[in-house]
């Protein structure tokens, strides 16, 4: 029965991983962007959430509120001021400045808050839960997540395809300078996909530091997980995204069954089988 | 009256007198230089190596690695194996580690080949990552917190503590002007003129017959086993090992990916640039800690928006010095 | 006498480092419909670029309206009364035949197009409105791309190489409806490889070679020899 346990409480994780990955995804479908400070921000989202918290008192999930807005609007100075001066055809330079503000924010994180694991407290929800079969219990906060997960992939399929800025979204990844001569400014709707990037991070965030312990360093290992849940799920399509964290979260559970120290280990391993039989992904869209 | 083709400028010329004389010089290092200096040549040796083995990866080949930090602990591992379990006199174990990379970087780039761009990178950070994890569940070397090379294995390379030293200085040095060499020397050969036009236009020059996949993995499995050498090397030097240390992505991957910007990412000269940088930098900074690295952070992103050729492109740039001429000139005049 | 619509003086542009346009001057005055012959590389494709703004690498005047645009972007220069009919279509693939049409009226000013209209125009599509562009076939999404760029209702259409890629009949029914587009208030300038097609459709014409102006003036002015000669540059 334990195992069944493994594997539904990696469903719920997965939904977390799916949030991780849902912004890596929007932003290198709309241009073609991996920024590898990606979960970086996440960390910084739960701090940020943190001082709000400390100076309002706000419930975390509340604090979303003011963080949510917050990151979507340091995203569009981000891309504007920074990552729109990277974008061409080569790909070093994004990814050379993403790799400079992955080490800033570290740093950064580090001098302000220093090393020490950090927690959000949202109260009795942490604990909630429901059993569904004997040993097999689902928590309320990982069945929020994983709902959660689910409504932002949903959203942001809503957005890409029946809305103008989607409209803009696909035209300018399609094609920046014919979107350019149909009277799209790029810069503003790359501006606009990190904003949205942001305003997603901020909320893998703050349930990343309601479920457990966070650190300054911790930005490189949720990149991680985001990354691989997008290449199992497979490039260009945000459900399959959901599906590569379901895998990731299960895979993790199973090898953490096993041997405790084997759930990072099989996660890799999971991925890299995906990738070793099926290199584009289980469910790949056209050229993602 | 006819003009002619060279390859030498008359910098290059001057350079390359010099860079023979200061080899001589360095060489003869355990004999004017105290331990203190020796080491420090010596880590330079290494960071130089590093920067332009991860400079030929990525500023030519394009493979945009962030998970070299894989080879360094596998190098690291694998002296650490032979001489704890072989008995090895841990300098013949170095050439051995690369040998052994080699090998192990071929199913490696088959899985990591897979992927594109930016996700390549990524891609290889995970690699990094499986291997940190697999040496951390190896208790025969110590597990995760790691394991320490017996005295007697020292002693086995040789026998006064200064012997050792100059041993292992001598390595850093082959090891750093070896790599620099290797890479100049790769680039004015044809394979260097197949990365050239691969990153001129990869679609040009696959029909023209470039075999760009053979190509890439033959740098990418060259260049896995000098960084394994080198990570040997390193550890040999600590004379312990760990999983967190050995697969440390700051200190072999964002330490040398930011000598590699700010020095001139894409030039031979640039990684020489960059390690002097970073080690001028570090003399006066590394007291602040964290705010240190930030600064490194600020300054490669700075780099990477105003001056993307790095110091040395910009140098290049403004004045056409060159001191790696690996292109022809035609001269015009007698 | 009205100002013209375009102004053009001594236009100079250049592809990165090469040099396409090399001082080149036109005037283009509303309802006017001005065809640019020339080989291929003559800069013909380069001068419509200019005007609109993808091509920003240029030294010399360009007025529309009386207007400098030539520092805009191009996504200003387009808010302000220009469309561009792309060379070889450029529809947007991620999006349907009636989202491409949508998008084009992004920068929309008042006037007779929109999707009821372009559909009025080219019935066919408005059949295979929610189809991806890229299904349908090469005259079809000839008509998407001109649909497209009618929905801004520009004052100045930029038409680069209509029939490249199409067989002659479709070709012939797309050009049999040039005049319902410029009777409904539009000038143009028509980039086509096809001379006689060029010259049958426009008032003007001007005949660009190695990115010179070699002959301009009223197609029925010239002879097929001058015009053959100015197009070769013999």
């Amino acid at each position: 029965m334990e195992w069944v346990n493994a594997v539904v409480q990696g469903i719920l994780v997965g939904g977390l991983y799916a949030m991780f990955a849902a912004g890596l995804s929007l932003i290198f479908g709309v241009m073609r962007l991996v920024n590898i400070a990606h979960g970086d921000f996440i960390v910084a989202a739960a701090y940020l959430a943190m001082v709000i918290i400390q100076g309002t008192g706000l419930h975390p999930l509340l604090s979303l509120l003011i963080v949510v807005p917050v990151a979507a609007v340091f995203g569009y100075g981000l891309q504007r001021g920074i990552f729109n001066r990277t974008l061409g055809k080569d790909i070093l330079p994004p990814l050379l400045v993403s790799f400079g503000l992955s080490v800033i924010l570290q740093n950064g994180m580090l001098e302000l808050f220093t090393a020490d694991s950090r927690k959000l407290d949202a109260g009795p929800l942490e604990v909630a839960s429901f059993n569904v079969l004997p040993g097999v219990s689902i928590g309320i906060l990982p069945l929020l997540m994983l709902l959660s997960a689910v409504a932002i992939i949903a959203g942001l399929q809503y957005l890409f395809y029946r809305t103008a800025l989607g409209r803009a979204f696909r035209a300018t990844s399609d094609d920046t300078e014919i979107a350019e001569i149909m009277g799209l400014d790029n810069r503003k709707v790359y501006a606009w996909a990190m904003a949205l990037c942001m305003g997603v991070v901020a909320v893998a965030g703050v349930f990343l530091a309601i479920r457990s312990n966070f650190d300054p360093f911790m930005g490189p290992g949720r990149l991680i997980f985001g990354f691989e849940s997008v290449i199992i799920g497979g490039l260009g399509n945000l459900w399959g995204t959901l599906v590569g964290g379901v895998i990731l979260g299960v895979a993790q559970g199973l090898g953490a069954e096993i041997n405790p120290g084997w759930q990072l280990l099989a996660g890799h391993i999971a991925f890299l089988v995906v990738l070793a039989v099926k290199p584009h992904g289980l469910f790949p869209r056209n050229d993602g | 009256m006819s003009p002619h083709i060279t390859r030498a400028t008359s910098a290059s010329r001057i350079a390359a007198v010099a860079a023979l004389v200061l080899l001589v010089v360095l060489f003869a290092a355990p004999w004017w230089g105290s331990t203190a200096t020796l080491r420090l040549i010596g880590e330079f040796m290494i960071y130089l190596a590093l920067a332009s083995l991860w400079n030929l990866l990525a500023g030519y080949t394009g493979l945009v690695s962030v998970g070299q930090q894989a080879y360094v602990g596998l190098g690291g591992y694998v002296l650490f194996s032979m001489a704890l379990f072989l008995g090895w006199n841990p300098l013949l174990a170095i050439p051995a580690a690369g040998l052994a990379a080699a090998l192990i970087s071929l199913p490696v780039a088959k899985l990591v080949f897979r992927l594109q761009g930016a996700y390549f990178a990524i891609g290889t950070w995970v690699v990094a990552e499986v291997f940190r994890l697999v040496f951390a569940q190896m208790t025969t070397l110590g597990g995760g917190s790691g394991s320490s090379l017996p005295v007697a294995v020292m002693k086995a390379m040789a026998g006064s503590k200064a012997s050792r030293e100059a041993m292992i200085y001598w390595a850093a040095l082959i090891l750093g002007a070896g790599s620099l060499a290797v890479v100049y020397l790769l680039l004015r050969s044809r394979i260097g003129l197949a990365l050239t036009a691969i990153r001129d236009n990869e679609l040009a020059s696959s029909s023209l017959g470039v075999k760009i996949d053979q190509v890439k993995l033959a740098v990418y499995v060259a260049v896995a086993a000098a960084t394994a050498m080198v990570g040997s090397l390193i550890f040999l030097q600590k004379l312990r090992i760990s999983p967190d240390a050995a697969f440390s992505v700051n200190d072999w991957t964002a330490f040398v990916i930011f000598i590699v910007v700010i020095g001139g990412i894409g030039t031979i000269e640039g990684p020489i640039i960059g390690t002097l940088v970073y080690f001028l930098l570090r003399e006066f900074l590394a007291d602040l800690g964290s705010i240190y690295l930030l600064i490194l952070g600020a300054l490669a992103i700075i780099i990477m928006l105003a001056a993307p050729r790095g110091i040395w492109g910009y140098v290049h740039q403004r004045y056409g010095i060159l001191l790696f001429p690996i292109g022809y000139r035609v001269n015009l005049k007698d | 006498m009205p100002e013209a619509l375009v102004s053009i003086e001594n236009l100079e542009a250049f592809y990165g480092d090469a040099q396409a346009l090399h001082g080149v001057s036109l005037e283009l005055n509303r309802g006017e419909v001005l065809a640019l012959i020339g080989s291929n590389g003559a800069g013909k494709s380069t001068l419509l670029k200019s005007i609109c703004g993808l091509v920003r690498r240029k030294r010399g005047t360009i007025r529309f309206k009386s207007e400098g645009i030539g520092m805009l972007p191009a996504n200003e220069i387009v808010a302000r009364g220009i469309a561009l009919v792309p060379e070889g279509r450029r529809l947007f693939p991620s999006l349907s035949v009636e989202e491409n049409l949508i998008l084009g009226s992004q920068v929309a000013r008042p006037g007779y197009w929109s999707l009821k209209t372009v559909f009025d125009l080219f019935p066919v599509l408005q059949e295979k409105r929610n189809f991806p562009s890229t299904s349908l076939s090469g005259g079809q999404q000839q008509m998407v791309a001109i649909g497209r760029a009618l929905m801004s209702n520009p004052e100045l259409i930029l038409l680069d190489e209509l029939s490249l890629g199409l067989a002659p009949i479709i070709i012939k029914d797309i050009y049999e409806l040039l005049p319902r587009i410029v009777g409904s208030g539009l000038s143009a300038i028509l980039v086509e490889q096809d001379v006689t097609r060029a010259l049958k459709s426009a008032g003007r014409f001007m005949c660009l070679q190695e990115g010179r102006i070699s002959l301009a003036g009223e197609p029925t002015a010239y002879t097929r020899d001058e015009i053959s000669a100015a197009y070769f540059g013999n």
